[in-house]
């Protein structure tokens, strides 16, 4: 964001930067010229290092990053893989908000009587945040094939990694609802309950409409993980972005197919990314708008 | 006439602190009960008791005639019958003014959009507030929002309302649209269990008042009587700092 004036970042500037016109000059001469020396010294040392012209060779060579994107008779399309990160993330991104707002709330359920369903709620998140992604990929994609159970052990491999993801993020997004949930000041949920609305009444008309705007853009940012873990399904044996870009690299010895599926990563987290910023942005200015009235 | 509200011997205590030590009270129909005393005497947690948002420790809340402090008896219910404003409003931000007034007759008492946009809709234009339906509660003056908060309850046709110094948290010029809404309802019968600290308004619009001090009722009465001669010492002290600080 550029210098806009009034927001609270301003004031962490060095006030000199502010008040007069020359030195707010200076200030941009500086910044404009430190960022080129930066750059143009990394650049120096890349250029200069002595394996530089093979790493310009192998992985940025602009015939393999066009035919990695295409795919070839004997190597997958590094471009078609990826739809299959974006299919998971989809399928995923449902069950997650989902599933996660359910153990939340579970969480949040008062009285000794659902004392079980919350100790069911605390370890699922606990188990599920503290093991590694990696981990519980292969526990659910060979362990649960291996129960030759009738259906649920004859699913797909993307079947078993958006399993093993959904089981995943849901321990994490739960926390972030709770979070929300948390910040609404009881009185809401005493002026709710106070018209004669039920406990399920006040959550649902009162308290989760406003927690869930407030964590609007933390979960964007689980969400943003979310899409880069799809890489991780490939441990199972399917073949998305990152797979197709190794199989190409061991056949071609050349990795300009890794740029290629880096790139496609950035491409699609950018647009998630600049829309939490706004989010952000937008929820700020509410605030501030309705601290005025 | 029978009593509207009857509190019998209400205790309760927050972890080693009793709050209220017995309370004995009966509000009659149509009649507006003013409970004084100084922060801290138990006004507030005595109303929240009153409509079970607080759970009592010991004693016996009667509404019309009914227990609802008996096992078994749906809080939820008894809620929708008691009204209860808050000193800081509580209107849901997210919502517009109609929909913060319309949400407990449609979910709580299912009635239909119609039925219930329209009850508001008058209830509004009552109290002078019809063009604000569509606003959000922090577009409008804290007495604005007091206001609402006050037809959000009416909208549920309580039987008895309680409010919680209501004016505490408004600035001083508010402070009498808001009072002006209450006398309304006390012209037109509203049973009403007032805790305030605006001593004037108890003097005016109370049939009886209540002084409390550390958990008990230490004197009631007419106002007239409390507030010119009261016969507990500490009522008088009470009052005589109220006069010192220039609220009487």
């Amino acid at each position: 964001m550029t210098t806009r004036g009034t927001g609270p970042a301003d004031n962490l500037e060095p006030s000199p930067g502010r008040g007069s016109k020359v030195l707010g000059n200076r200030a941009v001469l500086v910044s404009s010229a430190s960022t080129v020396l930066f750059f143009a010294a990394i650049a120096l040392v890349v250029a200069l290092a002595p394996g530089s012209g093979l790493v310009a060779e192998r992985f940025f060579s602009p015939f393999h990053l066009w035919q990695s994107i295409r795919g070839t008779p004997g190597e997958p399309s590094v471009l078609g893989a990826f739809l299959l990160n974006v299919y998971i993330f989809a399928i995923s991104e449902v069950f997650i908000l989902v599933l996660a707002l359910v153990i939340a709330v579970v969480r949040g359920i008062p009285g000794p009587v659902f004392f079980p369903l919350r100790l069911v709620a605390i370890v699922y998140t606990d188990v599920f945040r503290g093991v590694p992604l990696i981990l519980i990929l292969y526990i659910i994609g060979f362990g649960v094939p291996g129960l030759g159970i009738a259906y649920f052990s004859y699913l797909s491999d993307v079947t078993y990694g958006i399993i093993a993801l959904v089981l995943v993020y849901s321990a994490y997004v739960a926390e972030v609802y709770r979070a929300g949930i948390e910040s609404v000041h009881e009185s809401q949920n005493a002026a709710a309950r106070s018209l004669g609305l039920t406990r399920f009444q006040s959550l649902r008309f009162v308290v989760l409409p406003q927690a869930i705007r407030r964590v609007i853009p933390p979960l964007l940012n689980d969400f943003i993980g979310l899409q880069k873990d799809t890489a991780l399904v490939s441990v199972l044996g399917s073949i998305e972005a990152a797979r197709a870009a190794q199989i190409y690299g061991a056949s071609q010895f050349n990795y300009a197919s890794y740029v290629v599926a880096a790139l496609l990563f950035v491409l699609i987290t950018i647009p998630l990314a600049r829309f939490t910023d706004r989010l952000i942005a937008r929820d700020k200015r509410r605030r501030q708008a309705g601290g005025l009235a | 006439m029978s009593a509207a509200l009857v509190l019998e011997g209400i205790r309760k205590s927050f972890g080693p602190n009793e709050v209220l030590k017995g309370i004995d009270l009966s509000v009659a129909a149509h009649e507006v009960v003013c409970l004084i005393g100084a922060s801290g005497s138990g006004k507030s947690t005595l109303l929240r008791c009153t409509n079970l948002v607080e759970p009592i420790d010991a004693g016996r809340v009667v509404v019309e005639g009914e227990e609802i402090t008996a096992s078994g008896v749906n809080a939820d219910r008894v809620r929708r019958r008691i009204g209860i404003v808050y000193q800081s409003f509580n209107l849901f931000p997210h919502m517009t003014v109609l929909r913060n007034i319309t949400l407990a007759p449609r979910e709580a008492l299912k009635m239909d959009r119609k039925t219930a946009e329209d009850h508001a809709v008058s209830l509004l234009e009552r109290f002078g507030l019809a063009d604000r339906k569509d606003e959000y509660p922090d577009r409008l003056s804290g007495g604005q929002q007091q206001r609402v908060a006050i037809v959000r309850a009416l909208a549920m046709r309580p039987s008895i309302m309680l409010l919680d110094e209501v004016t505490s948290a408004l600035d001083p010029e508010l402070v009498a649209e808001v009072l002006s809404v209450i006398r309304e309802l006390a012209r037109e019968g509203m049973t009403m269990l007032i805790a305030t600290h605006e001593m004037g308004f108890a003097r005016d619009i109370a049939d009886r008042v209540c002084f409390l001090e550390e958990g008990r009722i230490l004197e009631q009465g007419p106002p007239e009587r409390i507030f010119s001669s009261p016969k507990n010492p500490r009522t008088a002290r009470f009052l005589r700092r109220i006069i010192e600080a220039g609220r009487l």
